[in-house]
């Protein structure tokens, strides 16, 4: 969410400058001068204010999941709690060689790379629309909200009536048979849910970097008899460049953390299943803490992979990595 | 962009096309679970878009039945308390982060970067037995705690974001002009703040109000079960006929909030998204 986009061309002179003006006033403290009294004071004041907040987050997100790695290591079935033991990397192997793990890690996968993808180009034409569009601009960004705010649920619900034969508008239009009992179209519908739910969400963070594009830099493009095309991929894709990147990795993080669509819609039948609503399953109607924690760990083990190939491959680009340096 | 009459006539008509399929693409499905809710039982399997007989029966069957009007009542009470708590705990911290100097600044927004990114099912075995031994399970703060947490990192964003637009030196010539400190942060900045916290609560609310795999893990009974969670627990229970009916009525009593949101304050929702997203 948060990312100090460096615009790049025309304004980073002027922002670099800015910078300089400003950031030796507020670093002064970090000298190796003695502290003041005051700025003491100032020091504790920030910790006792931060304090409330960064325990709640360390107590409800790092204790647990250093105990469901605890929990991986054990058998551990609600329904025999007299077997738990110690059993060391036994619930990795037995996961790691499932099929409908890696069946539904490919559907995860699949689900995220379409998804994030096709919302990138909806979401880019949709901030397009809801930045320039020289009417109705508070009706578009209006409806286009709705998507983003309505309970995931509920949209799933709409969708599973409009496919269901006979009841739904969609079902009759295109199919004879029932669309959401066939893998193939089940995994469509899927994605389309997901892609009406959340190009909105995509969209708002691409306009964020749209706002960054310089008018004058397009009007002077322009001028030169830059056509429209050129004007996008010239001048406001390398802009928005940080922008996009944000967006592309909170999408693909959320995407792969598919659940209530697919819970709806299919429940995750017909091998339609996410790596999510698999480790849902073995939790809650299996009662396997031991295999449900392991898958627990596997994909929090994903999901830091995806994160870190993000980062190394753009590099200061991604969100963090400038954090530290300006706050 | 365009000049002459002409050119700007037909801008405007192909951005007012284009507006059209955005609405379209975005009301369409909310505008059929809206219909299907106002069926009458037997015309609801005939796949009209338009209810050809309508009824507000579906309405009175769900708020006859203690399993919904509990559920609203959870959820209403669960994503209040927790937006408040976020908003407080956010608008502490993010205070700090955007008007203080001191060491470890740095991480806390990295942890709360990584916590917006964290993958939630992650924690729903490990929750699940830590709040079954500390008696937590199935209750309101159960749930309320996973929101927090989850929503501290929107929260702390938004508010900073927010926090560095206000000009605070209004704070210091106001203590010039004879305002204790109390009077300064009443009168100036607490007016000055609200708008920025107002937004932060509506996107706060939303994603609580949202939630489903926390309240469908977490729960087990109506004591805390909420409205999505609930939702799917109509799905062929034996006192409904039909639950579709039933269902799309629930689902549109969730929606009227956020469509209000929505509509009243969507440039603020706008901003506040925008501002957390860039500016950080």
């Amino acid at each position: 969410m948060s990312i100090n986009a460096t615009p790049t061309g025309a304004d980073t002179a002027v922002e670099e400058t800015e910078r300089h003006a400003t950031v030796p006033a507020q670093r002064g403290s970090r000298r190796k001068a003695p502290l003041s009294e005051n700025k003491k004071a100032e020091r504790k004041l920030g910790w006792l204010l931060c304090a409330p907040a960064a325990l709640v987050m360390v107590a409800v997100t790092a204790y647990p999941i250093i105990y469901s790695v605890w929990l991986s290591l054990q058998r551990f079935d609600l329904r025999f709690p007299d077997e738990r033991q110690f059993i060391g990397l036994e619930n990795y192997v037995t996961v790691l060689t499932n099929e409908f793990w890696w069946t539904a890690f490919g559907v995860t996968m699949l689900i995220t790379v379409v998804t994030v993808a096709v919302e990138l180009v909806l979401g880019m034409g949709l901030a397009i629309i809801m930045h320039r569009t020289l009417v109705g601009r508070g009706l578009v960004r209006t409806s286009a909200l709705i998507p983003y705010g309505i309970v995931t649920v509920v949209a799933a619900f709409s969708w599973r009536y409009a496919w269901t034969p006979g009841t739904g508008y969609l079902a009759d239009l295109f199919s004879d048979g029932a669309p959401l009992t066939e893998r193939a179209s089940s995994l469509a519908i899927i994605m389309l849910a997901e892609i009406w739910k959340t190009t909105p969400f995509m969209a708002l963070l691409l306009m964020a970097g749209l706002a960054l594009v310089p008018e004058d830099l397009l009007k002077a493009a322009s001028t030169d008899g830059a056509t429209a095309w050129q004007k996008f991929t010239k001048v406001m894709l390398p802009v928005m460049k940080p922008a996009i990147l944000v967006a592309l990795l909170f999408r693909t993080l959320d995407a792969f953390r598919v659940f209530d669509n697919i819970f709806v819609l299919t429940a995750g039948g017909n091998e339609t299943s996410s790596v999510s609503m698999l480790a849902y399953n073995n939790l809650i109607r299996g009662l396997n803490l031991g295999i449900g924690s392991t898958m627990s760990v596997l994909i929090f083990i994903t999901v830091a992979i995806i994160a870190f190939v993000f980062v190394k491959l753009f590099g200061t680009a991604a969100p963090g990595s400038d954090d530290g340096e300006r706050r | 962009m365009a000049t002459g009459t002409e050119t700007t006539t037909r801008a405007r008509l192909r951005w007012g096309l284009l507006d059209v399929l955005v609405v379209v693409f975005a009301l369409v499905p909310v505008l059929w679970i809206a219909s299907l809710s106002f069926k009458t039982p037997a015309t609801i399997t005939d796949g009209n878009f338009i209810p050809q007989e309508w009824t507000l029966d579906n309405y009175r069957t769900i708020f006859d039945t203690d399993q919904f009007v509990r559920a609203l009542i959870n959820s209403i009470g669960i994503a209040l308390i927790a937006t408040l708590i976020a908003v407080v705990l956010g608008a502490m911290a993010a205070y700090a982060i955007s008007r203080l100097d001191f060491p470890g600044k740095g991480l806390l927004v990295g942890v709360s970067l990584l916590i917006a990114m964290f993958p939630q099912v992650s924690l729903v075995s490990p929750l699940f037995e830590i709040e079954r031994q500390l008696g937590l399970f199935d209750t309101w703060p159960g749930l309320i705690l996973p929101y927090i947490t989850f929503a501290l990192p929107l929260a702390i964003y938004t508010l900073s974001a927010f926090f560095k637009q206000i000009p605070w030196d209004l704070e210091k010539a106001a203590k010039m002009d004879g305002a204790t400190q109390g009077q300064a942060f009443r009168r100036v900045i607490a007016p000055l703040a609200a708008p920025g916290l107002f937004t932060t609560a509506i996107l706060v609310f939303i994603f609580c109000w949202n939630d489903f795999l926390f309240a469908i893990s977490l729960t087990s009974t109506e004591r805390s079960r909420t409205v999505p969670a609930a939702l799917s627990f109509f799905t062929g229970a034996s006192q409904f006929e039909d639950p579709t009916g039933a269902i799309c009525a629930a689902a549109v009593v969730i929606t009227v909030p956020i469509i209000l949101f929505v509509l009243f304050f969507q440039r603020r929702i706008v901003s506040g998204l925008t501002s957390g997203a860039v500016k950080g």
